[in-house]
């Protein structure tokens, strides 16, 4: 071992050395991630900067890569269930119900009709906190750090209201072939109803804390700006898309379950910038909670599961695609069957994956300290993304 | 000029509505739960590890009746079960001869679980295995502040479990 070269090797890895050829020598390539407080999570990029400006901008994805896919192969349905949930942990009940629906309309399952609202009621309820979330954790990205105290306030009260009827506080589990595994019960109506009162009161203390916040506007105004082209071409759904000016909803545009029933708006902004994509989650909240006030005031007696829901289902030969909305945009997933008890293959399409492809583009020629801005801005998981 | 001035106007005015929301908060009653002096009080819906249920009239057997649903859902397959039909002639054990005996007497007996074990480190807290249990033989225990240092604390024997909670009550 007299020959090892103690010299540090400084070429890099495989996707620093891909990256690395430019013809100017003055910059620096620099990786941001995978272990960055500003990509939550594993997500790595690479820059290549001049001074504080970004020429270039590469993300490097896979560090969370758990084979969600894979699995579904091996699976049989029902023992799918706990993995679409742990995807996207922050909106987990979407992607829950994105496979239980995908399998029920392949199958042809009936749903009762409370269990759609039940559905509707607790998705809309984990989108908040998914927002939430994003709000706390995009302004301590930004510098503040009582935001997420709050947010957090209300999103510990939103997981106990879930916690009671699903058994879990992040990664739910409760969506089931043909209705939902528990029936809910006056308390959580009751719960539900006063934290919705609540939160509306809150909202107007978010706003006048943060958003009408000058600092804020000089972190957000007018950075990142996504024109739609760019969305089109990636891609892009959700916040994302809708704060570049496209009302763009799955809810709306291809209404499943009982959306079509309820009254709310799709908030868009056409400014394009990190603010527009800001203010539509903010508008998302205050919309959700309009969504569960009327499911909650329409809610029908009934089932909560199909009582001739399938135990071990095994769908006809045949594929599916059912896309719904996310907290980060378009849920889809892609079922093919063989008639086996196991799907022959399973794709997921995952919105933040999207989402994050365009930044590249977005984040030539911007500083640094606004890339983090972008980032946070298209509320990344990293672990939907990577899945 | 002017725009430094309305800038420098604008971001005062901000610290000072900041300023009040903090000063509102700090005044509202405290929010945050002081672990370990202070416990949540209400915990409903909380999952533990799955704990198997006693039989109503003995509180020593479960109510199981080894048909394997569980094994068979569990995503992880996080249970190991191992069946046996108790065996006629042997008197079973001592604490539960009265429960026993009418099941003795009968030519089939049922099958119960000799060993029922719960490997925790894979359990991803699904509750399949309770919604599929045909006898509601399992149910999730409720100790929140369950912590170890290795991975063999965790694998259960969910039998002894039972058991301990038995003898406890009789005491
Ligand atoms: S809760 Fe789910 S993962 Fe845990 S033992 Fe039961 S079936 Fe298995
Ligand atoms: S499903 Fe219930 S009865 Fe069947 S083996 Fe499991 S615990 Fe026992």
């Amino acid at each position: 071992m007299s020959s090892m070269d103690l010299r540090l090797d400084t070429s890099g890895d495989y996707y620093a050395r891909k990256f690395q050829p430019t013809k100017r020598e003055d910059t620096l390539i620099l990786n941001m991630g995978p272990q960055h407080p500003s990509t939550h999570g594993v997500l790595r990029i690479l820059l290549e900067i001049e001074g504080e400006y970004i020429l270039r901008a590469d993300p490097v994805l896979g560090y969370v890569h758990r084979m969600h896919e894979k699995m579904g192969e091996v699976m049989s349905y029902p023992q799918y269930y706990p993995n679409p949930p742990r995807t996207d942990y922050l909106h987990a009940l979407a992607w829950n119900w994105a496979h239980v629906a995908a399998v029920e309309r392949l199958m042809g399952i009936e749903v009762p009709e409370r269990a759609e609202y039940i559905r509707v009621i607790t998705c809309e309820l984990n989108r908040i906190t998914s927002h939430l979330l994003w709000w706390g954790a995009y302004l301590l990205d930004l510098g503040a750090f009582t935001p997420i105290m709050y947010s957090f306030d209300d999103r510990e009260r939103i997981q106990d209201i879930l916690q009671r009827i699903t058994g879990s506080r992040l990664t739910y589990c409760y969506y089931r072939f043909g209705g939902v595994s528990d029936d809910i019960d006056d308390r959580f109506v009751e719960d539900t109803r006063r934290h919705c009162a609540v939160m509306k009161e809150r909202f107007k203390m978010f706003k006048s804390l943060v958003t009408d916040n000058f600092i804020l506007r000089k972190r957000v105004e007018e950075i990142g700006e996504i024109p739609l082209e760019t969305c089109r071409k990636y891609g892009a759904t959700g916040p994302v898309l809708r704060g570049s000016g496209k009302a763009y909803d799955v809810r709306r545009a291809e209404p499943y379950s009982v959306y079509d029933r309820f009254d709310f708006n799709i908030p868009a902004y056409d400014t394009c910038d990190a603010m527009g994509r800001y203010l539509v989650r903010m508008d998302e909240m205050q919309e959700s909670i309009k969504i569960i006030e009327q499911a909650l005031d329409t809610l029908p007696e009934g089932d909560y599961i199909h009582p001739k829901a399938p135990k071990r289902p095994k769908p006809p030969v045949g594929d599916i695609y059912f896309a719904l909305e996310g907290a980060r945009g378009k849920i889809g997933i892609h079922l093919v069957s063989d008639g086996g008890k196991s799907p022959y293959r399973i794709k997921l399409r995952a919105p933040g994956y999207s989402n994050l492809s365009l930044f590249s583009e977005v984040a030539q020629g911007t500083l640094i300290s606004d890339a983090v801005s972008i980032l946070g801005s298209l509320d990344l998981v990293i672990p939907e993304i990577d899945r | 000029m002017i725009k430094t001035l309305r800038e420098t106007i604008g971001g005062l005015w901000s610290l000072l509505v900041g300023m009040k929301i903090t000063a509102i908060n700090f005044k509202s009653p405290e929010i945050t739960v002081h672990y370990p002096r202070q416990v949540v009080p209400d915990l409903e819906g909380f999952r533990g590890h799955i704990e198997l249920v006693p039989k109503e009239d003995d509180p020593f057997k479960s109510k199981c009746t080894a048909c394997s649903n569980c094994v068979r859902i569990c995503p992880t397959s996080c249970i190991s079960m191992k069946a046996a039909k108790p065996k006629k002639k042997e008197a079973p054990a001592a604490e539960a001869e009265g429960s026993q005996e009418p099941a003795a007497k009968k030519p089939k007996a049922k099958p119960e679980p000799v060993l029922f074990e719960l490997n925790f480190n894979y359990c991803s807290l699904c509750g399949l295995c309770v919604q599929s249990c045909p006898t509601n033989a399992l149910r999730f225990s409720d100790d929140v502040y369950l912590a170890g240092f290795t991975r063999q604390e965790f694998v259960f024997d969910l039998l002894a479990r039972l058991q301990n909670q038995a003898q406890k009550k009789e005491q």
